[in-house]
Formats: structure tokens, C-alpha cells, sequence
């Protein structure tokens, strides 16, 4: 293998990862929805984490090492219209994401104030936040935008 | 490769966005059904949700991507070579999907009858054991990713 398949190969294995960290969030929004109680809320943190860090490494994986190989391979260029369309993508999905995230954090943060106040059981309010749909909604454009980039390295338009 | 990939026929590329959208589910079903009953620490609803990632998201992935996986391989027309021509990358993905999909229908039933058997307090046991085929499968699934991106050999 040459240097710049094993860049490829980190590449598309970022790529994974950062589609495996959104997966892992729609099962948490999934679970989440059902979700009125902070111990309930609070015991989802963990594996929150492990989203956070599985889209954390896609996302510099994917720009990093997609900008060497825009570099390194002959035949692409920074300014090919498919390498534009996917940096465009990459950081409003990246903007996207980050509003998603601070959407889901308020039903854990809520979770937090209330087991301070000793109040464990359900609550109307947390799982309304749980629930919240634009959060909902910012997670499926993120999804969407991440669909989109697929599409375009697998049909490079205009290259 | 790359370059190939770069002047690859626009009729290969639907079969490929299955193949891959498939492979992508795949490992994030894995990633999810992982975290989830490694990090459960008995709670069963986490249990739960690492049974049910394998079952509703890992299983239709797996279905999706080998189904497109054999679209594409009938696309590329390597079904018309003989088995020597083959390249590795392509028998390491078919490795990993056949003996794979076997592992997970087993984890499937072994974490089948553990999720089961909690309504009784018991099947612990057998989730830790879909935990380690899922370990296995990711681990073996990231081999396959590596090995049809950089396509060695």
C-alpha cells in the first residue's frame, strides 16, 4: 500500500466514525424520548461521551486527512467543485452539530439542578427537554448534510 | 486506486452508496450496541438498547450492505474472473460480511434469550457474550473498512 492509500483508508475509516457517533446519538434520542426521571437522564452521559468522541475523531479525521490527499493526488485539486461542495458542507454540518450537541445538553443540565435539589423522581420539564424537536430537527439536517457529503465524494459532480 | 475510483462509471455509484450506506449502519449499529452493554453496568435499559442496536440498526445495515456488495461486485463484473484473480481486499470484505453476519445472527440469539431472561433478574451472562461478538464484529468490520478503502494487494 502507498502512503496515500493508507491516508484513503484513514480517510473513509473517519468517515465511519463519524457516522457511527450520529447513529449512536439517534439511539439516544430514541431512548431519551422516554426518559422523565435524572437518574434516567444522567445514566445516558457516558455513552453521550462516546458520540461526542466518535464524531470528534470523524470530523478532524475526515478534514485532515481529506485535505492531504486534495493535496497529494495529482489528479485532485482544492478548487474542484466536489472538494468545495464537501468543505462547504463539512463545516456548516460541523456548525450544525454543535448547536445540535448544546440542544441535547440542556435535558442533562436540567437533570443535574434537579437530583441537587433532591428531587428524583419524574419531571414534566426534563422530559420535555429530552424530547426537545429542535434538537430533533438539527440532528436530522446534521444526518442530512453528512448524507450529502457521501453522495458527493461518491459522484465527485463536475470533476 | 484513487484514480480509478475518480474515473469509476456513474452506474457503479448507486450500487456503491447501498453497499456503503449499508457498511456505515453496520458500524454504528456495532459502535452503539458496544458502548451500550459495555457501559450498561447491569442497568437494563441499557442492556436493552445494546440488544436492540444490533437487532434494528445492525442487522437491516448488514442486510443492506450485502446486498449492495454483491450489486457491485456483478457491476464491476467480478463474478466474470476466476478466483485467482481476485484481489484480497475484495475476499477480506467478503470474509468479514459472510462469517460476520454469521457471528451476529449468533449474537443475536445469544443476547435474544439474555434479554429474555431478565425479566427473571438472570442473562447477564449472555449479554456479556453478545458484548464480546460485538467486539469482535467491530473490530473485524474496521479490518474490511481499512482493507476496501486502501485496497492492499
Amino acid at each position: 500500500m502507498r502512503f496515500d492509500d493508507w491516508m484513503l483508508a484513514f480517510h473513509v475509516l473517519s468517515a465511519f466514525s463519524l457516522v457511527a457517533g450520529l447513529i449512536l446519538f439517534w439511539a439516544l434520542i430514541v431512548v431519551g424520548r422516554r426518559t422523565d426521571t435524572p437518574a434516567g437522564t444522567l445514566s445516558l452521559n457516558p455513552l453521550a461521551k462516546v458520540g461526542s468522541a466518535t464524531v470528534g475523531i470523524g470530523m478532524v479525521g475526515t478534514i485532515v486527512f481529506g485535505l492531504w490527499l486534495a493535496f497529494s493526488i495529482g489528479n485532485y485539486n482544492l478548487w474542484d467543485a466536489w472538494i468545495i461542495i464537501a468543505l462547504v458542507l463539512w463545516f456548516v454540518g460541523a456548525a450544525v452539530g454543535r448547536k445540535t450537541g448544546e440542544a441535547f445538553l440542556e435535558g442533562p443540565r436540567k437533570a443535574e439542578e434537579l437530583q441537587s435539589a433532591g428531587q428524583t423522581g419524574p419531571n414534566a420539564e426534563l422530559l420535555a427537554l429530552n424530547r426537545t424537536s429542535r434538537g430533533l430537527l438539527l440532528h436530522s439536517l446534521t444526518s442530512l448534510i453528512v448524507l450529502l457529503i457521501l453522495i458527493d465524494m461518491i459522484w465527485k459532480p463536475w470533476a | 486506486m484513487s484514480v480509478l475510483a475518480a474515473i469509476r462509471p456513474d452506474s457503479w455509484n448507486f450500487p456503491l452508496l447501498v453497499h456503503l450506506l449499508g457498511a456505515l449502519v453496520v458500524v454504528g449499529g456495532l459502535v452503539t450496541a458496544t458502548a451500550s452493554l459495555a457501559l450498561a453496568k447491569g442497568e437494563a435499559r441499557l442492556l436493552r438498547l445494546g440488544y436492540w442496536s444490533l437487532l434494528a440498526i445492525t442487522l437491516p445495515g448488514w442486510i443492506v450492505m450485502r446486498l449492495g456488495a454483491q450489486w457491485i461486485y456483478s457491476k464491476e463484473h467480478w463474478d466474470d474472473l476466476p478466483d485467482r484473480l481476485i484481489p484480497s481486499w475484495i475476499g477480506i470484505g467478503f470474509l468479514v460480511a459472510d462469517f460476520g453476519g454469521l457471528i451476529l445472527l449468533v449474537s443475536l440469539i445469544v443476547g435474544g434469550v439474555g434479554v429474555y431472561r431478565m425479566r427473571d433478574g438472570k442473562g447477564s451472562r449472555l449479554l456479556k457474550a453478545t458484548l464480546v461478538f460485538s467486539v469482535v464484529l467491530l473490530a473485524a468490520c474496521l479490518v474490511a473498512v481499512w482493507a476496501m478503502a486502501g485496497k492492499p494487494s
